[in-house]
């Protein structure tokens, strides 16, 4: 089927097996490989995407299902020149990543949860951070990268 | 001022937080054009007999490019006694064990064309835990006679060790099996071409892979290339080749079409190796006076269906087994044991931190039974700092330590007499939350060993530019800041025009790579050394430049430039003499090797809260001193020390994978295995304490594993202290809910 979905502000339009999983077709379709897939029950959050906004496990919804959506990947975060948005600029400053891979869904997350709420407590943030795992950070420096991009004058947006 | 021992931010991090890393899954490289897709066929079953495998309806499926099974095995050389099989050929002997190889043009239809895979299995009684396995009823390899495959120490136990010891107490304790479970599960790729095999490997080590894909594949070291792209983590289980990652290698080669592969997270679960899996019998004696005589520590290694590392990693246990105290009777014996589950290998801290779980549950076992502080009586037993080198009864040399002090340090950073105070208070009126506090104190051996070593090379170019090519892997600790730090500070060539590089055998043909809190002590001596011959053989290319003596070179490490002592003018730039150096640059390539390993050192309080009327428990503070010598780096001293200490966090309340009675694994996602979250875990409170070592020129010893080694007793050792004046002296790990609350109602029932 075709499946037409506006991907960081691009308009892209593909014919897709029915099957295809969004971060699939995100990655090997659209060709942007930033979202990973980190498990298969939709646990641990490597693959988060924001649709139309909203953080959604990439893994977990068809290709198909956000048909005619707006979807927004790491990629699509920074300024035009490449330049860091506040999120990923606070896990920068605050090491709140070590291999990398748990990152882009741990951003995204981020964004999407400081977008909710603009100024979290630390027990909030972790709250909203159960649905990604991270194995190398202990999560320490993630929690303080956040609240502290929360802190920033920007905010998360 | 030198920038090493400054909080620097990781160069690597720009491109991982903008466009994202380029794991193995993510390269889209012209020589993987038109690979097809590699899934694995797995048993079902725990122990089976296969009698037969019908591939021909898979092979009429669309998109099949080939099913492989081990009966096309028969172009290579006959592996070595022992080994574990590429594919399973006659019998499989846990639920994920390899059993064909599907290649397909698509992805998707991977799975598709597997199910399709027809084994006939033969069930066989299945082996499952170490219990089980000791009773040798069913046999794993019938033709060793036994499923004891390997034992070591102590061929008996001196009935007379705890002759005069006021108090003994013995305990057999849990260490259970855990997964690694880096967030990048296991993948590979691999083209053959021109007679050579290319193979791009989610490894921490790629010498390794290839090394191990030469003597199976039968290929000559020239014949095989390994890169290792970014690599999402390892943990320890991505050290070397595992048996996919070799067939993926064959199978290019077998079909002349590149193939990739990655598994699914189920697959990880069950056929990554798994770590831990130790059953412990500890025996402690001692006077009331509170100083240990005597120990005793009896391992059963559980290795899974295979001798992975389960027959090397109970010799590091036993190693460690006194932990920081100096005991005058130690005893240690093990056996390595087979059973129809996943093969066990290394895992965070490897063998270690079993050791230190062992006699620090045993510390606080002997301290309760005397009715002594837990702190105290280890400050009674500590190897005390004047004794340094330190020889101990299992035969290694601690090479620093200030064991004492750094207890002190965590318990006044804790506010450990506050603790008790506030543990008292919820005693008396008998608070549902009540208060534990876990302490630890451990050594850990990092490092050297006979064959350790690793390489670098450093090259200044006529730009003024530094490549830095390191035969140590990083899967996330940050080298490329780290090693641009220690240049930098040798060179005077600031760390933006100093590019890190690692992970091609083409390259550095020889290397070691990143396990076993390796990397700083070894690489990044090698490059430290490097970089130092490259100052010597600039010496004398400035003095020839300026026509002086090379003694009175003078490097400007703020400029980056070479002046003559004592005489004024703008000086050589790097770049000159690198230009004046040939077309070769200003090169050095360098291995260190040292023989002595180091032993890095800290000490952990856990304070947690248990539930009294769920059980549950949480982890509501950790505090910990972590030893590792002078750091280059605080922010990546910091970050090792924290994903450490929540790991350790993990198996200690959380983590376990298990199997029901006849081996199936039901833990094989993430929904069943309960990998830590943000979730249940605090902020971490750091005391920094930097003791040198005299083994390298820098003085650093690892920090990689440090934190799980405290962290995993510490915490443990709070939920039972919690629970200390109903009489409860020990919960095995994890110590979930559950167990909790039925310990509980077990001692209220009693009392």
């Amino acid at each position: 089927m075709n499946v037409t979905i506006t991907v960081n502000g691009e308009k892209t339009s593909h014919e897709v097996e029915d099957r295809t999983l969004l971060v699939h077709h995100l990655r090997d379709v659209v060709g942007l490989t930033a979202t990973n897939v980190g498990c298969d029950t939709s646990t641990c959050g490597a693959c988060t995407v924001l649709v139309n906004g909203e953080s959604v496990k990439s893994c977990t919804v068809l290709a198909a299902q956000v048909d005619g959506d707006e979807v927004q990947t790491l990629e699509g975060l920074g300024g035009d020149e490449g330049e860091m948005g506040p999120v990923q600029r606070a896990f920068r400053e605050h090491h709140a990543l070590q291999c990398g891979f748990c990152t882009p869904g741990m951003v995204m997350a981020a964004t999407s949860l400081l977008r909710e709420n603009p100024h979290p407590s630390e027990d909030e943030v972790r709250a909203a951070l159960k649905g990604n795992l991270c194995r190398c950070t202990g999560y320490h420096n993630i929690v303080r990268a956040i609240m502290s991009a929360a802190e920033s004058t920007e905010g998360a947006r | 001022m030198s920038i090493v021992g400054t909080r620097v931010v990781r160069t690597e991090d720009p491109r991982l937080l903008t466009t994202g890393a380029s794991y193995l899954e993510d390269l889209r490289l012209p020589e993987l054009q038109g690979a097809a897709y590699a899934t694995f066929v797995r048993s079902p079953m725990a122990h089976a007999r296969i009698t037969g495998i019908d591939v021909s309806a898979a092979l009429d499926e669309p998109g099949v490019v080939a099913v492989l099974t081990a009966d096309d095995l028969d172009d290579l050389p006959e592996p070595s006694a022992g080994a574990e099989p590429l594919l399973a050929k006659d019998v499989v002997r846990f639920v994920g064990e390899p059993v064909a190889i599907v290649l397909t043009e698509e992805h998707y239809q991977g799975e598709d064309v597997a199910e399709l895979v027809s084994v006939d299995y033969d069930e066989l009684p299945a082996v499952v835990g170490i219990p089980q396995a000791l009773t040798d009823e069913t046999l794993l390899f019938p033709d060793k006679g036994t499923n004891v495959l390997a034992k070591g120490g102590a061929k008996e136990f001196d009935d007379e060790a705890f002759a005069g010891c006021e108090v003994v107490v013995e305990r057999t304790i849990v260490n259970q099996r855990v997964a690694a479970a880096p967030l990048e599960v296991r993948a590979a790729a691999a083209r053959w071409a021109d007679d050579r095999l290319t193979l791009w490997s989610s490894t921490q080590n790629v010498h390794g892979v290839r090394d191990e894909l030469t003597g199976r594949l039968g290929l000559g070291k020239e014949a095989v290339r390994v890169i290792a792209p970014d690599v999402g983590g390892g943990f320890g289980a991505k050290i070397g080749a595992d048996r996919e990652t070799v067939v993926v290698g064959w199978a290019a080669r077998r079909t002349g079409r590149p193939v990739r592969w990655v598994e699914t997270r189920n697959e990880n679960l069950m056929a990554m190796s798994h770590g831990r899996g130790q059953l412990q019998t500890i025996t402690i004696g001692g006077g009331r006076d509170g100083r240990v005589q005597a120990y005793r520590l009896d391992i059963v290694q559980d290795c899974g269906a295979y001798v992975r590392m389960g027959g090397m990693l109970p010799f590091l246990t036993m190693l460690m087994a006194t932990g920081v105290y100096d005991l005058p009777r130690v005893e240690t014996a093990f056996r390595s044991v087979v059973t129809n589950t996943t093969p066990i290998g290394a895992y965070r801290g490897a063998g270690r931190p079993e050791a230190t779980a062992a006699i620090e549950r045993a510390m606080d076992l002997f301290a309760a039974e005397i009715g002594m502080d837990p702190a105290e009586v280890r400050r009674r037993n500590f190897v005390a700092p004047d004794k340094f080198p330190y020889q101990t009864p299992t035969g290694a040399t601690y090479d620093t330590g200030e064991y004492a002090k750094a207890l002190d340090t965590v318990l006044e950073a804790a506010g450990y007499d506050e603790l008790r105070a506030e543990q008292r208070r919820r005693r008396e009126r008998d608070d549902p939350i009540q208060l534990g506090i876990g302490v630890s104190a451990y050594v850990e051996i990092t490092g050297g060993g006979p064959e350790a070593g690793e390489t670098a090379r450093v090259s200044v170019h006529p730009d003024g530019t530094v490549t830095v090519w390191t035969g140590s892997s990083p899967h996330g600790q940050g080298h490329a800041t780290a090693w641009a730090m220690l240049v930098q500070d040798e060179l005077g060539i600031p760390m933006d025009r100093i590019t890190v590089r690692h992970g091609d055998t083409d390259v550095l043909t020889e290397g070691v790579g990143t396990f076993g809190s390796r990397s700083l002590q070894l690489g990044g001596t090698a490059v430290h050394n490097a970089a130092v011959e490259i100052k010597e053989r600039a010496r004398e290319l400035a003095a020839e430049e300026m026509e002086a003596d090379p003694a009175d070179l003078v490097l400007d490490l703020e400029s980056g430039t070479w002046t003559v002592r004592g005489v004024p003018g703008r000086g050589v730039p790097w770049a000159q003499l690198a230009e004046r150096a040939g077309p070769d640059g200003l090169s050095a390539d360098t291995t260190f090797a040292t023989d002595q390993s180091t032993f890095p050192f800290g000490a952990h309080v856990a304070v947690v809260e248990v539930d009294m009327e769920t059980g549950r428990p949480r982890l509501v503070r950790h505090v910990t001193v972590d030893d590792a010598g002078p750091v280059v780096n605080p922010i990546l001293a910091e970050g090792q020390r924290h994903g450490g200490i929540a790991q350790g966090a993990a198996q200690a309340l959380f983590e376990e994978v298990a199997y029901d009675e006849y081996g199936n694994p039901v833990t094989a996602t993430l929904l069943d295995y309960t990998f830590i979250s943000a979730a249940e875990l605090p902020s971490f409170e750091l005391v920094p304490m930097e003791t040198p070592t005299t083994v390298n020129p820098l003085g650093v010893k690892g920090i990689g594993e440090a934190g799980t080694i405290g962290s995993t007793p510490a915490v443990q050792s709070a939920v039972v202290d919690a629970l200390g004046h109903l009489g409860i002296r020990h919960i095995d790990m994890p110590a979930s809910p559950e167990r909790v609350w039925t310990a509980i109602n077990e001692a209220r029932t009693a009392q």
